[in-house]
Parts: C-alpha cells; sequence; structure tokens
C-alpha cells in the first residue's frame, strides 16, 4: 500500500505549511501528480479520504488532482515523445538513450484555505 | 464571515525529505560514518547477507545495524545472535518506507561512538524505499535469483537509485533460468554506472567482494 505512506507523508508536509501561513482549516488540497510517478490517483484519492478524517486544520478537505503528463526526451535525435504509449525507446529512432522529462512528479500546488474571522 | 483564499505552495513533496537527506549525509561525513541503505523485496536474503558480510568484516571494523520493519523484532535478534554488533529494531508503524527523519531516530538510538559502518536494513519492498532518501552514502539492493532477472525493468527506479546491486542465490540459478548477464544488462539499462556482485549468502560465495567494497567505502568516508 505505497498510496498510504505517500498519503501521510503529504499530510504531514500540508499540515507544516498551514502551520507557517497561520492557517486553521483547508477546504481543498490540489496535487499535480506525474502520469508516471509511482502513485495511482485512484488509490490516493481513497486513503486520503480515509487519513484525513483524523486530521485537524485537513478534517474532510477535498482532492483535487492534476495530471502532469509524461514526456521522454530522446538523447539519439533530440526529440520528445510521449513516454506511456512508447516506453523508454525512442519511436522517431528506435535509440534506446532516452530520459524522463516530466512526469514523475509529486507537488502539492495550492491549498485552499478557510480564514475563520470571528 | 469565512473568507477563502488560495494558498500556492508549488513545492514536492520529496523536497523536504530530500533536504533532510542531503543534511543527514553531511553529518555522518564529518563523523566519518559510512551509512549503506540496503533494500530489497521481501525474503531475498538481506538478514544473512548481512550476518556473513558482518562476521567477515566485525574485526577490522565497527559495525551497528538498524533493521526497519513493520513490525516484529526478529531481524535485530538474529543480527545480535550471529554477529554480537549493535543493532536495533526500528518500527515504521505500518509505513512501506523509512525516511530520513527516521533514519535519523534510528541513528540517535544508536551509540555512534567509534562506529565505522552503519547498515539500515530497510522495509522489504522495491517499490517505496526507494523514492524515499533515507540520507545513506550509498544504497544497495539485493535481488535474489528466484525473484528473476527481469526485476530491473519491472521496478526501474530500485534500481537507478543503487550504487550497488547484490545478485544473491546464484547456487539455485539453473533451477530458475535466471540469467546473469542479461540481469547486468539491464541494470546498467536502468543505472549504468551501478556495481553488480554475484553472491551466495548461504556458501560465503561473493562475500568477501562485498566486504572489500564495504572496506573500500568506509576508508573513503574517513578521508
Amino acid at each position: 500500500m505505497h498510496e498510504l505512506g505517500v498519503a501521510f507523508h503529504c499530510i504531514k508536509e500540508i499540515n507544516k505549511l498551514a502551520e507557517e501561513n497561520g492557517v486553521e482549516k483547508i477546504n481543498s488540497v490540489t496535487i499535480q501528480l506525474g502520469e508516471v510517478s509511482t502513485v495511482i490517483p485512484e488509490y490516493f484519492e481513497d486513503v486520503w479520504k480515509w487519513a484525513v478524517k483524523k486530521e485537524t486544520v485537513l478534517k474532510d478537505a477535498a482532492l483535487k488532482i492534476e495530471i502532469i503528463n509524461a514526456v521522454t526526451h530522446c538523447n539519439g535525435c533530440g526529440q520528445d515523445y510521449p513516454t506511456v504509449k512508447y516506453g523508454r525507446t525512442c519511436p522517431h529512432c528506435s535509440s534506446p538513450d532516452t530520459y524522463l522529462v516530466t512526469g514523475n512528479e509529486f507537488i502539492i500546488k495550492e491549498l485552499e484555505a478557510v480564514d475563520t474571522r470571528a | 464571515m469565512d473568507e477563502v483564499r488560495i494558498i500556492e505552495i508549488k513545492k514536492s513533496i520529496f523536497e523536504d525529505n530530500d533536504k533532510d537527506a542531503d543534511k543527514l549525509r553531511e553529518e555522518l561525513r564529518s563523523k566519518g560514518v559510512f551509512l549503506l541503505n540496503l533494500m530489497s523485496a521481501p525474503g531475498s536474503g538481506k538478514t544473512t547477507t548481512l550476518c556473513k558480510t558482518i562476521n567477515a568484516l566485525k574485526d577490522s571494523m565497527k559495525i551497528a545495524v538498524m533493521e526497519a520493519d513493520i513490525d516484529s523484532d526478529v531481524d535485530a535478534r538474529k543480527i545480535l545472535e550471529n554477529t554480537g554488533v549493535q543493532s536495533i529494531q526500528l518500527h515504521t508503524g505500518g509505513m512501506c518506507h523509512l525516511d530520513a527523519e527516521m533514519t535519523r531516530q534510528g541513528l540517535d538510538g544508536l551509540n555512534l561512538e567509534d562506529v565505522d559502518l552503519v547498515i539500515l536494513e530497510n522495509v522489504g519492498n522495491l517499490v517505496c524505499p526507494a523514492e524515499f532518501d533515507t540520507g545513506a552514502s550509498k544504497n544497495c539492493m539485493i535481488l535474489s535469483v528466484p525473484e528473476g532477472h527481469d526485476k530491473p525493468l519491472k521496478y526501474p527506479l530500485m534500481f537507478s537509485v543503487c550504487d550497488l546491486v547484490l545478485i544473491n542465490k546464484i547456487d539455485v540459478m539453473p533451477y530458475f533460468d535466471f540469467d546473469l548477464k542479461l540481469c547486468e544488462e539491464y541494470i546498467h539499462m536502468r543505472n549504468p554506472n551501478a556495481t553488480v556482485i554475484p553472491i551466495c549468502a548461504k556458501s560465503g560465495e561473493g562475500i568477501d567482494k562485498f566486504a572489500s567494497y564495504l572496506k573500500q567505502n568506509v576508508k573513503a568516508a574517513k578521508a
């Protein structure tokens, strides 16, 4: 259950960020997730719902996930191509000398905070 | 009236851990301690390999071991009983990996005076431990023959973060159609700089090579 560990780690980070920003309640969290990161969005949503129930600042906070497309660059011919469709071998020149440019991200993009004023 | 505001963060969740890990690595370097993060799937022979290697090294250096598991203390006991070196058990409380903060807590629980080499036996898992930098000086993983030579293709991140890959249980290679040469090729596709050492922890074959790899690194950590 890899997503659970990542969710705990993520919640810890957000709690720290909330404290730094003087936030008492968070309505939603936007996460940017790479297409080929090891986190599966559906599983992450499930564990998130379960994990935030036990939180205070994050209690019932909604999760918004934005997917970042995976793009691989080929050192052989210098072109980019979609990773998920073609994998590690360049579809243009068949070179295996390629590296992932984007797609492995797990970024906390923004928090939607509620400032409760008396 | 409640006011909603958007706070822009744009921060990778691994960023803080990576910073903690770099700090820990720096501290260990200043103390002259070499920390090896040992990873693998469950049942690949981590603990047996460690016992054999520690016994080959313990007269020439001071060693301590941290055993990370979700539960139980069987590994820490096994290390202590079979080698006599200082060992502690870390519980991850259900988590599938160790991060830099947990590693630091573990190191705080050890007596590091005069210790040259600390080995962290990570949770048995080929996915999560690869994503969280522990602050170790070097990463090592054990791939055992029954797991198959295609594992570097299936768990690319694990193989790309490892400086050293031990291929264990080579005595049963003929029974599993394990292609050692192909496996090494796959490993180098993921990480061209990885060192590969075939071993058999049970018979002790190759343990001398692993031991001298550690000796060299311990020496380098003190330079």
